[in-house]
């Protein structure tokens, strides 16, 4: 994989090596509040593990599943952070996308990698409009994107619902015994995708024997996160990428450098709308069904929590931490209800506590964004 | 046009009819129209009006407070206070542990709003003082310490050590159950409080009453000097300063004021509906509020009394006409989706406004 600590945005301190004391001992204490939020997950996760006495066989083959399911929606974060929008809560829009691309090659009857592939193709229109609406959004209002985004999911999800629930069947041809409802109209509240189910993660069939059973090893699903990092870290390189980056540092600043900032936001959010559609494809070819009115509605929630817990920040996040942050949030999401059941007798508990746990990483992340933005302003 | 020759001092017509429209917002008219039409679709197909219009005023009734909720954030310059379910939080924990203690009748409700209060006074002062350490973040910040907070106490709902076997339940014999039902207890007290009929329309008087003693108060401490020195705080924050106000306080009075609100909100709403909903229940009510504060007129940083009244039963009305209208039009629930656009387009809209900022 590439290397995983290369920052998007400029790290907060300089590096040690020709620092004075004093700011050396700045940067260790900087390093380790950094890493304190890590550290304290992985603790909690031990916990619930030693808790639950969990096999490490059960945890690689979980790992496995949930890691290539979710790290391509965790990494679409990366480029509205560096420009300076914060968490795009609007990757739920992408998601949505996602879907209705899914939902068509379903009908379509094209199975297996084609159908995957068709699935990616029939998105990126889709989501580039989601992505510019938005964007357009995000530019009216400035210095509330990351609520906007929140309520803009929200309302894409009515606007799905119409769609999906009223339109098709009715104004939209469909005629599919197997996805409409009884009545004829309207989309049943799950839809099968066995068309595309695991064809990105069989693409290259690899089985290995782990604890006496075959484990699927995502070899192919596992290639393209490598390249999504690969992207993220070149795009950085790019003209575009270092416009991004001193929008994100200073968009007065870098407006007064003749950088298109309102131009720029929209790309930037576009990237991040089609990155999340794919993600949200590679999510379904893994489940192989999809709940048509609720599979996209925490998508975002979780991918921005699992990017935090990594010590990640509104703004600053690194592919690194956006790996990392994917493998401990769905430890602890595995983990916390057999621990819950483990300790409590109850997984309920267990369930509620993950979920507390998800809100709570996120309001922690704000609080102190927010903070500290206001004690330097 | 025929208006060319107009007099200089008059405005046209025309422009008149566009400054108009923009001082309501396309958006309000719109959702005015929707409900006219799905009145008139109410008149044309022979539907109870009568019923229609007193279930939309008993729920405009049972929201109202929660609505009011907001407006003193607005006043207090913390904008729209999405962290209404931690006030709305401690009003479930009073009505729990009044439950729980089987107090009844009406001093079972005065003590739910008693506990109400006291826990929502501690809560809004953590709440206020959080939101003056992440100014401009304020919207973010109360979101998802509400998510935390309600999703947080789902926990202390299995956990928490309620014993009366109405609540609990009934195989494990602990933890709250998802819905507890108040009939017997204080179920509909204050709606049927002095109710009377007019036309075949019952009015809930009670909850109407303290809707307006809600908002009397409201609207009464806004003119003590307690009140005005929030919203001047809120409007020229330095030269409150300059006259000895610190905006740090008039905000956290401000924020406490509004969980205050929403714990009494809840247990005025819980009597009226007839139940507690617990567990996730709580978690995206402050997002009807904010759109029935919205469509009354107010702004991110602008509301008063009126806003909240007219918004409530505009919104209300429409939540409650919608379901049995487009039954009759359209098979299925549309209305749910309808109540999703509405809510939603309507808090995006005052969102993006550019005067706002």
């Amino acid at each position: 994989m590439a290397t995983p600590d290369a920052p998007v945005t400029t790290p907060a301190v300089a590096p040690p090596v020709a620092a004075p004391r004093g700011a050396r001992g700045a940067a260790l204490r900087s390093v380790l509040a950094r890493s304190a939020v890590p550290v304290l997950f992985a603790i909690l996760c031990l916990i619930g593990i030693i808790a639950a006495r969990l096999t490490p066989e059960f945890l690689v083959r979980e790992m496995l599943v949930r890691f290539s399911r979710n790290a391509v929606l965790v990494l679409s974060l990366l480029i509205p952070i560096l420009a300076g929008l914060g968490l795009n809560f609007g990757i739920v829009l992408g998601a949505m996308a996602g879907q209705i691309a899914a939902i068509t090659v379903t009908y379509w009857k094209v199975p297996g990698v084609a159908g995957f592939g068709l699935a990616c193709l029939l998105a990126v229109p889709i989501a580039i409009v989601f992505g510019i609406a938005t964007g357009w959004l995000f530019n009216r209002a400035r210095g509330r994107e990351m609520v906007t985004g929140l309520i803009a999911g929200f309302f894409a999800n009515g606007l799905y619902q119409l769609l999906f629930l009223f339109a098709i069947g009715t104004i939209i041809p469909f005629a599919d015994p197997h996805m409409v409802l009884p009545q004829g109209w309207g989309l049943r509240n799950t839809v099968d995708l066995f068309g595309i189910q695991y064809a990105m993660d069989d693409w290259l069939r690899l089985r290995v024997d782990l604890g006496g059973s075959p484990v699927r090893i995502p070899l192919a699903s596992f290639g393209l996160i490598a390249l999504f990092c690969m992207f993220n870290l070149f795009f950085l390189r790019t003209k575009l990428g270092q416009e991004l980056r001193a929008m994100g540092q200073d968009a007065h600043v870098a407006a007064t450098a003749g950088i298109r900032v309102d131009r720029n936001r929209v790309i930037a959010t576009v990237l991040s709308t089609v990155f999340a559609a794919w993600g949200q494809l590679f999510f379904l070819q893994n489940m192989g069904t999809m709940n048509t009115y609720s599979s996209h509605e925490q998508t975002g929630m979780f991918a921005i929590a699992a990017l935090l817990v990594s010590g990640a920040t509104v703004s600053r996040a690194t592919v690194g931490q956006a790996l990392l942050g994917t493998l401990l949030f769905h430890t602890l999401f595995v983990v916390s209800p057999l621990a819950g059941k483990a300790l409590a007798g109850d997984a309920q508990i267990g369930e509620y506590f993950r979920v507390f746990v998800a809100y709570a990483v996120i309001t922690v992340a704000l609080v102190l964004h927010a903070w500290q933005k206001a004690r330097r302003g | 046009m025929a208006d060319v020759v107009a007099p200089a001092d008059r405005t046209p017509p025309l422009v008149m009819l566009q400054e108009s429209i923009r001082e309501i917002g396309i958006p309000r008219l719109l959702i005015a129209v929707f409900l006219v039409a799905l009145f008139g679709i109410a008149v044309a197909t022979k539907m109870d009006i009568a019923s229609l219009v007193g279930d939309s005023l008993l729920r405009a009734a049972r929201n109202g407070i929660l609505v009011l909720a907001l407006l003193p954030a607005i006043q207090g310059g913390v904008g729209l206070n999405f962290g209404l379910p931690i006030g709305v939080i401690c009003g479930l924990v009073g009505c729990v542990i009044t439950l729980n203690a089987a107090v009844t009748g009406w001093t079972g409700l005065g003590l739910s709003v008693a506990l109400a209060i006291a826990l929502a006074i501690p809560a809004g002062l953590a709440y206020g003082w959080l939101l003056n350490r992440t100014r401009g973040q304020e919207m973010m910040v109360g979101t998802y310490l509400g998510f935390a907070v309600v999703s947080g106490m789902s926990i202390f709902w299995i956990a928490a050590p309620f014993t009366n076997p109405t609540l609990v339940w009934a195989i494990a014999g602990r933890g709250l159950r998802t819905t507890l039902t108040v009939s017997g207890v204080y179920d509909k007290l204050l709606d049927r409080l002095w109710s009377f009929n007019v036309l075949g329309v019952s009015i809930p008087t009670g909850t109407l009453l303290i809707f307006a003693l809600a908002c009397a108060v409201v609207g009464l401490f806004f003119r003590t000097r307690a009140g005005i020195t929030i919203a001047a705080a809120r409007s020229n924050p330095r030269f409150a300063r300059a006259a000895g106000i610190s905006d740090e306080r008039t905000r956290v009075q401000a924020t406490m004021f509004s969980t205050v609100l929403a714990a009494v909100g809840i247990v005025v709403f819980a009597q009226s509906y007839g139940f507690l909903q617990l567990y996730t229940a709580p978690l995206l009510m402050a997002f009807p509020a904010v759109a029935c504060l919205l469509i009354g007129g107010a702004s991110v940083t602008r509301a008063t009394l009126t806003h909240v009244v007219i918004g409530t039963l505009l919104f209300q009305s429409i939540l409650t006409v919608a379901l049995p209208v487009t039954s009759q039009v359209v098979q299925g629930d549309i209305s749910e989706t309808a109540r999703l656009i509405i809510q939603n387009g309507m808090i995006l809209y005052a969102l993006t406004r550019r005067s706002d900022r």
